[in-house]
């Protein structure tokens, strides 16, 4: 299973968290602190893995992002590193050409995004189409309620014009 | 609309903290965005509530408190609108963890939301479930969930699958509740669940014996099945990944498989086809053709054994370790390892692209390979496979060279054929690498030299050679300076050379500059320095014309700040010049030290069961063998010595029993204590042969003999070592001097009033007496001087005496004579007290007596009226 997915930056900014085993917040950030340094002062030509506190922490870079996964021991690497590009793949095409600048700006549609392919710490699904088609229908009833919510309040203008 | 509500964006605020120059600006702007909404949830603000969160998040992600907004989720998520429950479920997952007690405020919310009519609602409750349940939560919600198991939505119905993953681990008990309709999902054709459905129950296999037995009679078969479907469909562009469809499901069914196979027979057996079947015909090109091939062996070699199969894995593994892509490298490192246990025989072949492996530039990869080298070594490979490592710690990198110094060591010293390969492996290893070897190391590489005895002229030749080129390894140094001590008189004298050896000449001289240039270097620590004082001891007696030398090499450590310098070179200053006669006895050549409890050799010598042997360590054979013999030798020598001098006065004794004394500097501080009782004894002496002096000081120099009667005794008992004419000599000097101090007391003497003394306590068995005196000029401050006689024929121990005064008396007590009271004996004590109201009060004090007779406690009290007037 994967403990906690770790976006950071290359100056090590913290871009998106999520934790699947219970980590005190005060362990959070001392985690961060740790895989922030360790990953990053990595040469490029290294591989992808990391031993870290018995478990395997997976990263790989894609632009100015490490995308980071903390897996058990007994876990497939080359199968979190497959993980990790299918997250990036749907991020791209949910944003088009997906940036550090929308991951920061909306960085909630990331976690719906990421909430779409694991569920306590376990991929969900393999199917690209299907995330996207998901999370497309819940944005439409977000979108939905907004505009309930507009008319309504068309309406009640025009009462009391 | 709230005019006090927060009216910044979500998109503003995000810009405004990242034009921030400085933490401190950072801080200011997020301090200012928390109070407004603060504010905003006090007002009980529900126009914004869902911004207001979202701001909290992000503001959480960058590390600062945001407890405050956790009830803030909690209302979101009852709300009745979708994009309240998205954004509050979000924010639930994110600001809390499953440890909070709020947590529990949520769970009868979870409930209705698993049940809801918008089945995007029910996914929203399962992905917060499932990420972050508790116990509690998961017996509440279980059978909530595990109806979801069946829910007419596949997306449902996976999410249903990874909750109940979260659920069976928190609660293991609810597992066999969810046997059945786990098993009902892997008839499934939709990928999402059979990814999730294989996953569910792999996690029951590990948690529950009785799944792992159903889901293995029901379900392998048509997981075999499942995967040979997969694995043989044709062009699937929604799951393709790189050519291959779906790998993630792919993995996942090799996952259970494995899990299912492990220790049985019939159903390894039934899988054996299709695990061939993928092992071939997988493309290899790419990491998701690798990452189902890398889980393909391990399910080959975790099942039941099938010889074919197994080398096919292995095969994979080796073409695995000559890609160029590392992370490929670095799996196959792993699964050999494991491999290892399994066949041996067919990882060796691989053994020359491991041994590249070594050399990586990637540090995870060298450590990796390095294990492997270690479980791969045995004793028919264990020369090539040393000579490569040996051969690659030359140029291998400074972080890598520890590591790797350890394990061509424990390499070395577990499987070495014989003692010369070993000694020259040590060698090379010590030349290159020394400042990396442990003690355990050296200290084991000496035991083995002490065991080769025909090896001792060559192994001192052989690091007089590699002193000359690498005397920066400190390892290095400490052997050649330890061989150099013991084997000295062999390296100048070329004894039991070997045919492979090159002639070579040293001279004495040469092997004194060897130890004085160890000794000398500013890099060299204590450890260093102190071996090579002892090997300058020893080389003083190998080599007779060089003794002036060394003995001018060791005065000048007599200086030494260094405590533990300056103690050796003292002592073997002694005896190089006072006590020739027994040097050479003394540094003998050092016995063989025992090898079976020093070092691990050939400990578990099959490779499979192969680990780091823990040679246990020992003191340095010089640090041990150093402080027996030549203690016993000394105190001969104090023996032989001591009787030689005569004299009938007591203070040329005392000299020469100092002079004696200061010989053995092990016994410094009883030579210490000797001549500061010899000086006090003569002080005294000095003192009570002046007749002028006046009567009270005449007193004071008496209590002074009084108080340091102990002196002399034990003067006494340190002389008792000597011959007995002696010791009657010694007897009656320092009496005859004391009882002559006590002549010139005149009997009478008008200098002040003197007080009598008084029985201030008597009991059967103690009697206590008080001496009074008075200090010239302060007639409020009496000085007593308590007597304790014991009565009884019992020693008293842990004899302990307190007073207490009245308010208008100060008392002080100094420390007894001693806390031991032996039979019809006495001792002393002395007591200050002022008295405030001198003239008009007489002194009072009640007094407390403890002590043990036979570890028995006793106490005595009483009062002490009779103290006399004016006091």
């Amino acid at each position: 299973m994967i403990n906690f997915v770790l976006l950071i930056s290359r100056q090590g900014k913290v871009r998106l968290t999520k934790w699947y085993s219970p980590y005190s917040q005060k362990e959070r950030s001392k985690v961060i602190r740790e895989l922030s340094g360790m990953i990053l002062s990595r040469a490029p030509k290294q591989c992808n893995f990391v031993e870290w506190r018995g478990h395997k922490v997976v990263y790989k870079r894609y632009a100015s992002l490490y995308f980071c996964m903390c897996i058990d021991q007994d876990d497939n690497e080359l199968e979190v590193l497959e993980i990790i590009h299918h997250f990036v793949e749907i991020l791209d095409r949910y944003f088009g050409s997906v940036c550090e600048l929308d991951l920061i700006f909306n960085f909630h549609k990331a976690y719906y995004i990421l909430d779409e392919i694991l569920i306590a710490g376990e991929l969900q699904e393999s199917s690209k189409k299907t995330v996207a088609r998901l999370i497309a229908a819940q944005d439409s009833l977000v979108e939905n309620a907004k505009e309930e919510v507009s008319s309504l309040s068309n309406i009640i203008a025009q009462a009391t014009k | 609309m709230n005019p006090f509500s927060s009216g910044t964006r979500l998109r503003d605020m995000i810009r405004a903290i990242r034009a921030c120059k400085t933490a401190a600006e950072e801080r200011a702007v997020v301090r200012k965005e928390c109070a407004a909404i603060r504010a905003a949830i006090n007002e009980n603000d529900n126009d914004y509530r869902h911004r207001n969160l979202a701001k909290l998040m992000f503001i959480h992600m960058l590390g600062y408190p945001t407890h405050f907004g956790q009830m803030e989720c909690l209302k979101l998520i009852a709300s009745p609108g979708f994009p309240e429950k998205r954004i509050g479920y979000l924010g639930l997952m994110l600001l809390l963890d499953e440890r909070q007690e709020v947590l529990m405020l949520v769970t009868n919310s979870l409930k209705q939301d698993l049940n809801h009519t918008n089945q995007y609602i029910v996914g929203l409750a399962l992905c917060a479930l499932g990420n972050i349940c508790s116990a509690e939560m998961a017996r509440d919600l279980a059978p909530e969930v595990e109806r979801l198991l069946q829910f007419r939505d596949p997306n449902i119905r996976k999410k249903a699958a990874l909750c109940s993953i979260r659920i069976i681990k928190k609660v293991p008990d609810l597992a066999e509740n969810f046997i059945n309709p786990a098993t009902s999902l892997l008839r499934e054709k939709h990928h999402g669940v059979l990814i999730t459905g294989v996953q569910l129950c792999t996690d029951l296999c590990k948690i529950s014996t009785e799944a792992l037995e159903h889901i293995r009679k029901k379900c392998t078969d048509g997981l075999v099945r499942t995967l040979k479907d997969l694995a043989n469909s044709p062009y699937s562009p929604e799951y393709d990944i790189a050519g291959i469809t779906d790998p993630f499901l792919h993995i996942r069914l090799l996952k259970l498989l494995r899990v299912l196979g492990e220790g049985n027979a019939d159903a390894s057996d039934t899988m054996n086809d299709i695990l061939a079947q993928v092992a071939t015909k997988t493309e290899s090109n790419k990491v998701a053709g690798n990452a189902i091939l890398y889980e393909c062996v391990q399910t080959i070699m975790s099942i039941e054994d099938n010889g074919g199969l197994r080398v096919l894995a292995i095969n994979i593994l080796g073409r695995f370790l000559s890609n160029r892509d590392n992370n490929i490298r670095y799996v196959a490192l792993n699964m050999l390892m494991k491999a290892v246990t399994a066949d041996a025989q067919a990882v060796q072949r691989h053994r020359a692209t491991i041994i590249e492996c070594v050399k990586d530039s990637d540090a995870s990869i060298q450590k990796r390979a390095l294990e492997l080298v270690y479980v791969l070594v045995n004793e028919t490979n264990v020369k090539p496979l040393a000579k490569e490592l040996i051969d690659y710690l030359e140029v291998s990198d400074l972080d890598f060279r520890g590591d790797l110094t350890a394990k061509i060591c424990s390499i070395v010293a577990k499987y070495s054929p014989e003692k010369i390969w070993y000694i020259d492996q040590m060698l090379k290893v010590l030349s290159q690498a020394g400042n990396f070897v442990k003690d355990e190391v050296w200290y084991a590489l000496i035991v083995v030299i002490t065991n080769a005895s025909e090896l001792h002229g060559y192994t001192v030749r052989a690091l007089y050679r590699a002193f000359q080129m690498s005397a920066e390894q400190e390892t290095l140094v400490r052997v050649t300076v330890w061989c150099i001590g013991e084997y000295g008189d062999m390296l100048v004298n070329n004894v039991g050379m070997l045919d492979i050896e090159d002639p070579i000449t040293v001279t004495e001289f040469d092997a004194v500059d060897v130890v004085e240039i160890a000794i000398k270097r500013h890099a060299s620590d204590l450890t260093t320095k102190s071996m090579a004082l002892v090997a300058l001891l020893k080389l003083s007696s190998r080599f007779p014309s060089c003794s002036e030398r060394i003995k001018e090499i060791i005065v000048q450590f007599k200086g030494s700040f260094v405590l533990e310098l300056q103690q050796r070179a003292i002592e073997f200053n002694s005896i190089i010049a006072k006590h020739q006669n027994i040097r050479s006895t003394l540094v003998e050549r050092m016995p063989v030290l025992d090898e079976a409890t020093s070092i691990g050799r050939r400990a578990g010598s099959l490779p499979g069961a192969a680990s780091t042997p823990t040679a246990p360590s020992f003191n340095l054979p010089n640090g041990t063998a150093k402080p027996v013999a030549p203690l016993v030798d000394l105190l001969d020598l104090s023996s032989d010595d001591a009787p030689a001098p005569s004299s009938s006065s007591g203070g040329d004794i005392l000299q020469d029993l100092l002079g004696v004394d200061l010989s053995p500097a092990s016994q410094q501080s009883v030579a210490g204590q000797a001549s500061k009782s010899g000086n006090d004894v003569l002080l005294d002496l000095l003192s009570i042969g002046s007749p002028s002096v006046e009567s009270s000081s005449s007193t004071v120099d008496i209590l002074s003999s009084n108080s340091s009667n102990k002196a002399p005794v034990s003067s006494l008992d340190g002389l008792s070592s000597l011959s007995l004419s002696t010791k009657t000599t010694s007897n009656a000097a320092p009496m005859m001097d004391l009882l002559d101090g006590f002549a010139p007391i005149p009997p009478t003497e008008n200098n002040g009033p003197v007080y009598p003394s008084v029985t201030a306590f008597e009991s059967s068995s103690l009697r206590l007496t008080f001496n009074f005196s008075k200090q010239p000029g302060n007639p409020q401050t009496t000085v007593i001087q308590a007597t304790f006689m014991n009565l009884s024929s019992n020693t008293y121990t842990d004899f302990v005496f307190q007073a207490a005064v009245p308010k208008f008396l100060q008392l002080h007590l100094d420390p007894a004579s001693s806390n031991t009271l032996p039979a019809n004996g006495s001792i002393t004590q002395s007591l200050k007290i002022t008295n405030s109201q001198h003239g008009k009060k007489s002194l009072v004090m009640r007094i407390r007596i403890a002590y043990k007779i036979n570890g028995k406690d006793t106490l005595e009290e009483g009062q002490v009226n009779n103290f006399p007037r004016g006091l």
